[in-house]
């Protein structure tokens, strides 16, 4: 940025310090701030797997127009300790502020001098403890001096305060509105805040949530009538759990925490088969035990919804990163053939919506669905409009009414129906008795081991997965029809990736992107179509060995050996795929 | 209803004399002498010779895989909590794949009658050791013999909180009937360990070996009501082998605990007009 220009509503502000001091509360209190002033967010935070001490993050991308991915280079660094100083230093932006803690003799600034950029030293745990309040409370008053140096009005933190605190009483709302008022107060009467070249200035929208790919399925399984959910808790799944516990009494929903995975499987496809809908979620490890109880629903045809958010394995691997490495497994997960669907959402929005499709696939086709997403997404906040409950509607596929049982003479719930798909009854159904059956079975459910049935059974079953393949949408195509180069991924992926395509047509470089969403069963033909128009086709995951890429190999028979795959555990920024592309992809 | 109403197009296909016969017979009595409509009976099965009755009972049925027919079954429900819902298993079932659910199904006393098997082998796999095979029995996997002690389900569904714990034996088909019926009846947890021998794999423990040895507790006047007595009982197992209730307790079923059920089961309720409205205005 040049010198006395001035940057509105486009920022990017990061807080860090040490584990369990409530630095992800206070982000999202920023982040709430600036969406409801109109403003659009995507957050993003990192942290190790402990409780307390480790390096925290949690940084805010704010922009006029709807982000999809955080940023890398920071404009106001709110550094708690000096680890932030030294962590964080190099990613400062030309003129970058930074607040600290003005009494803390230990903090070494000597570093960021060189940098360029604007320093505000604030006495953050004097002004907490001075107004009342315990150290903690610190992160308060940096709050309430970010904003202030960021030139936005005070009202829209305020709010959030009041309502972030809304269960524990007016004198606590109070305190902590009082003590962000002194962060605010003191930066404005200490620096001259028109020296600091980054501004918030509030728009008018309506209302938007600021809200994470986790509760965007946990809201879309809620909309789609879920009501009842198995699990054990693994991060970064586990907040779908959280969610959904806290929101029970709101839906009358059944919320089981199992003893272990195995248990949160065979329980949920227990309640499917007894008529409800139902789901459970796990990340990688904990659907490692899930596998048995995959086939089990998928023998006996009993509808599933299973959300995997993956996390870097193997093992226990990297509990609180990203990564995007089980697609593989979750296509070929259990002995034996049979059909299953598996769709990577690439952001809040599609995490709603495809939650709602699993549920309305899963029973139209009687099959497994997975929801596949990852800590990166799972874990970000985004602002989002409110989703609108009547684009998808419940369908409940074949269930037979109790009238058109007792017409039929004898049911056999697996009758060899031309579709594949057999009506269901559910227990406590006169005339429905039958026996799901993890044995192979004949159209009644009884064990069967004939070699005829047992084919007819194998192509029953697998034949679903054609007409699924008719039904899902495409994957979709974004930017121009013609580029000079087109970009292929899947999940989590496309925030960054469309955040880097803005970088694109800044520099007047015509690049498009084809997002796959419904990953499996592959959608082939409209691949194959995207890729031979494509001049340059580059491939991007998050994972080590390109499974999109060996995906596409298989069901086209194409190979693309331009790829940028990243495999640190952490998420792409936009700035790293335009970097990496435009290095190696020059005319 | 009659007993024989339960029966399918299918006949058991266990070896003649088999123990598994008479465990059968008592728990199509039992659902016959409870008048159960058998429409609204769910059977949830493991995997095992035991777990093959799954094509002779004429009842919903949910064959699961082995060790797993208690998470299914509990699920079943809480979703539908006028069922009537039961599980069987073999012993590997139910204390080795499964020992985990087992434990917790126990503690969480989901309203389910758990009758399991027990042959003190693995059957269906053609004669291994289980973990209620007696110490130094000899199976195909233990030439030498079990080097473990066995595993004693009734001292370990006590502990674990169950409340209902009896043990039956499939040569006494009346007592076991019976045992079958209280069960049910139960609201809550209830276990019946089931003696059953295995004609083709276990010279052990025998009907001869059961006969001599197996006496009703409560034909003593033993009282099912004490949970100390009940542990001292359940370390009974030798020249004298206690059948019958070992312990009852009254304590809320898990479903009866939860909120979201009280009015009608899950699975009436409707999911037309779900609203999300206020729950996205809290995320603002
Ligand atoms: C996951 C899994 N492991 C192993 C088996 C093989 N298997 C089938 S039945 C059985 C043991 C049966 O013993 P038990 O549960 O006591 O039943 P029984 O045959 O004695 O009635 C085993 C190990 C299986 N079906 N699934
Ligand atoms: S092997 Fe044993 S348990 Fe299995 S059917 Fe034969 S006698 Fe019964
Ligand atoms: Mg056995």
């Amino acid at each position: 940025m040049k010198q006395n220009s001035i940057s509105i509503n486009n920022l990017n502000w990061k807080i860090a310090g040490e584990a369990g001091y409530g630095i992800k509360a206070s982000g999202l209190m920023f982040a709430k701030a600036c969406a409801r002033g109109g403003l659009q967010i995507f957050d993003y935070s990192e942290y190790p797997s402990l409780i307390r001490g480790g390096h925290n993050t949690y940084q805010v991308n704010v922009s006029e127009e709807e982000v999809f991915s955080p940023q890398s280079e920071v404009n106001l660094l709110v550094a708690l300790n000096q680890d932030t100083i030294d962590f964080h230093k190099d990613e400062l932006s030309n003129q970058a502020g930074v607040i600290y803690e003005q009494e803390d003799k230990k903090i070494e600034i000597t570093s960021l001098k060189k940098n360029n950029c604007q320093l505000f030293p604030v006495p953050l745990s004097r002004l907490a403890k001075e107004n009342g309040g315990k150290e903690i409370m610190r992160n308060s008053v940096a709050l309430g001096a970010s904003f202030a140096l960021l030139n936005y009005d005070f009202k829209y933190l305020q709010s959030v305060i009041q309502d972030s605190f809304q269960k524990k009483g007016k004198e606590v709302i109070d305190l902590n509105v009082k003590i962000a008022e002194a962060g605010f107060n003191y930066v404005s009467q200490n620096f001259d805040v028109a020296k600091y070249p980054y501004q918030l200035k509030h728009l008018k929208s309506s209302p938007r949530m600021v809200l994470t790919g986790n509760e965007a399925i946990a809201l879309g399984a809620i909309q789609a009538g879920c009501k009842f959910i198995s699990a054990y808790p693994m991060t970064p799944a586990t907040p779908i759990l959280h969610y959904l516990a806290s929101q029970q009494k709101n839906h009358n929903l059944i919320v089981k925490q199992t003893e272990d995975e195995i248990s949160a499987i065979t329980m949920a496809i227990g309640a499917n088969y007894a008529g409800v809908r139902a789901m459970t979620c796990t990340s990688g490890g904990g659907f490692s035990l899930m596998v048995e109880g995959l086939g089990l629903a998928g023998m006996t045809e009993t509808p599933l919804v299973i959300a995997e958010v993956q996390r870097p394995g193997p093992a226990t691997g990297l509990p609180t990163w990203t990564e995007q490495a089980d697609l593989r497994f979750l296509i070929h997960a259990a002995q034996g053939e049979f059909p299953r669907i598996i769709i990577a959402p690439g952001d809040v929005e599609e995490s709603f919506y495809a939650t709602q499709s699993a549920f309305n696939l899963a029973e139209k086709y009687q099959l497994p669905v997975f929801i596949l997403s990852d800590k990166f997404l799972a874990e970000s906040n985004k602002s989002q409009e409110f989703f609108d409950p009547k684009i998808i509607k419940i369908e409940r596929g074949a269930l037979l009414t109790n009238t058109q049982l007792q017409k039929m003479r004898k049911y056999r719930r697996y009758a060899f129906a031309k579709s594949g798909i057999s009506p269901r009854s559910i227990p406590g159904q006169k005339g429905g008795i039958f026996n799901a059956n993890s044995d192979e079975h004949d159209q009644f459910g009884y064990s069967s081991e004939d070699a005829e049935n047992r084919a007819r059974m194998m192509e029953k079953r697998l034949g679903k997965l054609d007409q699924v393949a008719l039904e899902i949408p495409d994957p979709i195509l974004y930017g121009p029809a013609k580029a000079d180069l087109t970009l292929i991924a899947w999940g989590s992926t496309k925030g960054p990736i469309i955040e880097a395509m803005k970088l694109f047509e800044k520099n007047r470089i015509r690049v498009n992107f084809l997002h796959v969403m419904y990953v499996y069963p592959f959608p082939a033909e409209k691949v194959k179509e995207v890729i031979r128009k494509a001049k340059k086709m580059v491939l991007i995951e998050n994972n080590a060995t390109a499974q999109l890429g060996s995906l596409i190999r298989e069901f086209t028979g194409i190979e693309i050996d331009r790829k940028l795959l990243k495999f640190s555990g952490r998420p792409f920024y936009p700035s790293e795929i335009y970097q990496y592309l435009t290095d190696n992809f020059k005319k | 209803m009659k007993p024989e109403d339960l029966n399918t197009p299918h006949k058991p296909t266990w070896c003649p004399g088999c123990g598994n016969y008479a465990i059968w017979v008592a728990l199509k009595n039992a659902v016959a002498k409870l008048e159960l409509d058998p429409s609204r009976v769910v059977i949830s099965y493991g995997i095992g010779c035991s777990g093959n009755e799954n094509n002779f009972v004429g009842t919903y049925a949910f064959h699961s895989l082995h060790g797993r027919p208690v998470p299914p079954a509990n699920g079943i429900k809480m979703v539908n909590h006028e069922l009537t819902v039961i599980a069987v298993s073999g012993d590997g079932d139910a204390y080795g794949e499964g020992g985990n659910h087992f434990i917790h199904a126990c503690r969480g006393n989901h309203d389910i009658t758990y009758l399991v098997h027990n042959n003190e082998m693995y059957s269906l796999t053609t004669g291994q050791a289980s973990p209620t095979s007696q110490k130094g029995m000899p199976s195909k996997s233990t030439p030498e013999g079990v080097l473990e002690r066995p595993l004693n389900p009734i001292a370990l569904a006590l502990t674990a909180e169950a409340t209902f714990v009896a043990r039956g034996f499939s040569g006494k088909e009346e007592h076991l009937t019976d045992l079958m019926v209280k069960a049910i009846q139960h609201k809550g947890f209830s276990l019946v360990d089931i003696l059953q021998p295995c004609v083709t794999f276990n010279k052990l423990n025998t009907f001869p070996y059961f006969y001599e040895r197996v006496y009703d507790l409560q034909k003593e006047g033993y009282q099912p009501n004490d949970k100390e007595k009940a542990f001292k009982k359940a370390q009974e197992w030798g020249e004298r082998i206690p059948i019958g209730i070992f312990y009852q307790e009254k304590r809320p079923a898990y479903h009866s605990e939860l909120f979201s059920i009280k009015e009608k089961p899950l699975v009436r309720q409707s999911l037309a007009g779900i609203d999300i409205t206020k729950s996205m205005r809290e995320l603002v």
